[in-house]
């Protein structure tokens, strides 16, 4: 183990803000991307829904 | 009936469509997992580094990044070119999928490497060749992601896409040559970033691990932005009316 | 071959009918080149280390500027589909439209630099330099350039995409060209630079016109 307690690990040794400053944009990245992802395809699908209810006339369906 | 696995089974929209619905929630659960292995040896097990103290920590996500952003600019180009080449609509939908993520990757690998350089070498921006390689490919993935949305013409978009992603891929060794000797002609960028700790075994398998962890992501993101791509443009097709997602209940 | 020589005279013909759209890009040089200056001040030799690095990029930027018109014209008129159409080879035509706009906006350049050159206190062998740099280079960016203009033709924002497109492309021509007078001014060889300025030229004179024409081909 590399760290006596979890103000130590936050620290970094002095380098806590450059560490956390490059980790957590990137942790909060990838739990946007795939939200963002996610909300593209609903809408996708919703998109599909909406043509489905109101067929153009020419739609054989 | 032959039923032997065909090369060209998941060029077919409906059953990529299926198969990325299936396998991205278990990639990103392979993810997730491999992250945690990663991190847990890199920050847990892998020692202090004697010059660079406990900065150097940061390379177990920027070079992971790095990687992604080169290979994912491979993959789309190689994709978009199938898609060109084959007439096959899918691989193109898979390269526009692949996009943002390269560029994320591209602009995070920047941001993670500003945030190493500063305690290293005192400045936010080095014009060090790989880092400024780096932002020539994001300059790569901007032109690209440009380019697709302001065609409207799927058809047109699509393979005007393919020919600048393989001209790009094309240039890179191109550019980074260049950009290498551009960087030792000039004195005064004496910094390098190939100066990267000696690499303890425990550090090379954290970085390994944060590597496959950022593959299995990668794949899972773009599986599912393909899914939603492969819906909005297929929406007339017969498949997707056919889905168990669209049927309404008590409805044959 | 013939129908080059055609296609050439026509835009040089064109051109000359509208000097003052023909003279932009090289208003535009000077004008920019001169805004550096006056922001960086005046002292000449902080002016003269930088001068290669900010002529090039004016230049880079110039080219660039008369390029959402090499196609556009002749694609509104109909005539673009009547070159693709013909017996003349599509990529002979890719060709003969980035000799074209060389001879009005690389040319011009050209012979414009000497001209900052002083106004950057160069000494003469370095004018000079820069002078065969731009003379190695420009071609190059006429190339890369009609592939940007041909990818994005009709688009709205076609000339902000070239940019987008065609400057990454071009960094390798910048490097070499601006680095071929800012080497000499330091006591190194030039000749790598030459020499790797050549080369690019000749890969892009080999490629860019096979990729343009594919472009067009997309693209109309």
């Amino acid at each position: 183990m590399n760290w006596n307690s979890a103000s130590e690990f936050f620290a970094m040794g002095g380098y806590g803000l450059y560490v956390w400053g490059a980790y957590v944009p990137m942790a909060v990245w990838m739990l946007v991307e795939p939200w963002r992802a996610v909300q593209r395809l609903r809408r996708a699908r919703d998109g599909v829904r909406e043509r489905l209810a109101s067929p153009a006339d020419w739609d054989v369906a | 009936m032959n039923y032997a696995p065909r090369f060209f089974t998941f060029a077919a929209p409906l059953r990529f469509y299926r198969l990325a619905g299936a396998v991205s929630p278990w990639l990103y659960g392979v993810a997730a997992l491999f992250a945690l292995a990663g991190l847990y040896m890199g920050f847990m097990v892998a020692p202090v580094d004697a010059t660079q103290g406990n900065s150097y920590r940061i390379i177990f996500i920027h070079v992971p990044a790095a990687w992604m952003s080169m290979v994912i600019y491979l993959a789309m180009a190689g994709w978009a070119a199938v898609g060109w080449a084959l007439n096959a609509r899918m691989a193109s939908m898979l390269a526009r999928a692949l996009a943002p993520t390269g560029a994320a990757y591209t602009f995070l690998a920047l941001w993670t490497g500003a945030f190493w350089g500063k305690p290293t070498w005192g400045a936010w921006w080095v014009w060090d060749a790989r880092l400024t390689s780096e932002l020539i490919l994001l300059f790569l993935y901007l032109g690209f992601m440009a380019l697709v949305e302001a065609i409207d013409d799927t058809r047109r978009a699509d393979q005007a896409g393919a020919l600048l992603a393989v001209v790009g891929a094309v240039n890179v060794p191109v550019i980074y040559f260049s950009v290498r000797w551009w960087n030792t002609l000039h004195q005064g960028a004496s910094i390098s970033m190939t100066a990267a700790p000696k690499m303890a075994s425990t550090m090379l398998t954290a970085m390994l691990l944060m590597t496959i962890a950022c593959w299995a992501y990668a794949f899972a993101v773009v599986f599912v932005r393909a899914r939603a791509i492969v819906l909005e443009r297929e929406a007339e097709a017969e498949w997707v009316r056919a889905l168990p997602e669209f049927k309404e209940k008590g409805m044959p | 071959m013939n129908a080059c020589w055609i296609i050439l005279q026509r835009d040089v013909r064109l051109a000359s009918r509208r000097p003052s759209d023909a003279l932009m890009p090289v208003v535009f040089f000077v004008v920019t080149a001169s805004l550096f200056p006056l922001g960086v001040g005046p002292e000449p030799a902080t002016l003269r280390q930088i001068a290669p690095g900010i002529v090039w990029v004016c230049a880079l930027l110039s080219s660039m500027l008369s390029l959402n018109t090499l196609y556009a014209g002749d694609y509104s008129d109909g005539s673009l589909e009547q070159m693709l159409t013909s017996n003349t080879h599509p990529v002979a035509v890719a060709g003969a439209k980035a000799v074209s706009h060389w001879l009005l906006s690389g040319l011009p350049l050209i012979l414009a630099s000497p001209v900052l050159g002083l106004l950057f206190d160069l000494p003469p062998s370095q004018i000079a330099l820069l002078v065969a740099s731009l003379a190695l280079g420009t071609p190059t960016l006429s190339l890369l350039g009609s592939l940007g203009a041909a990818l994005t033709l009709g688009l709205r924002n076609a000339a902000l995409l070239i940019l987008l497109i065609v400057l990454p492309l071009s960094i390798p021509v910048l490097i070499f060209g601006a680095g071929a007078v800012a080497s000499y001014a330091v006591g190194l060889p030039s000749d790598g630079h030459f020499y790797l300025l050549g080369a690019l030229l000749l890969l892009s004179a080999l490629g860019a016109p096979v990729a343009t024409a594919a472009a067009l081909r997309i693209s109309v």
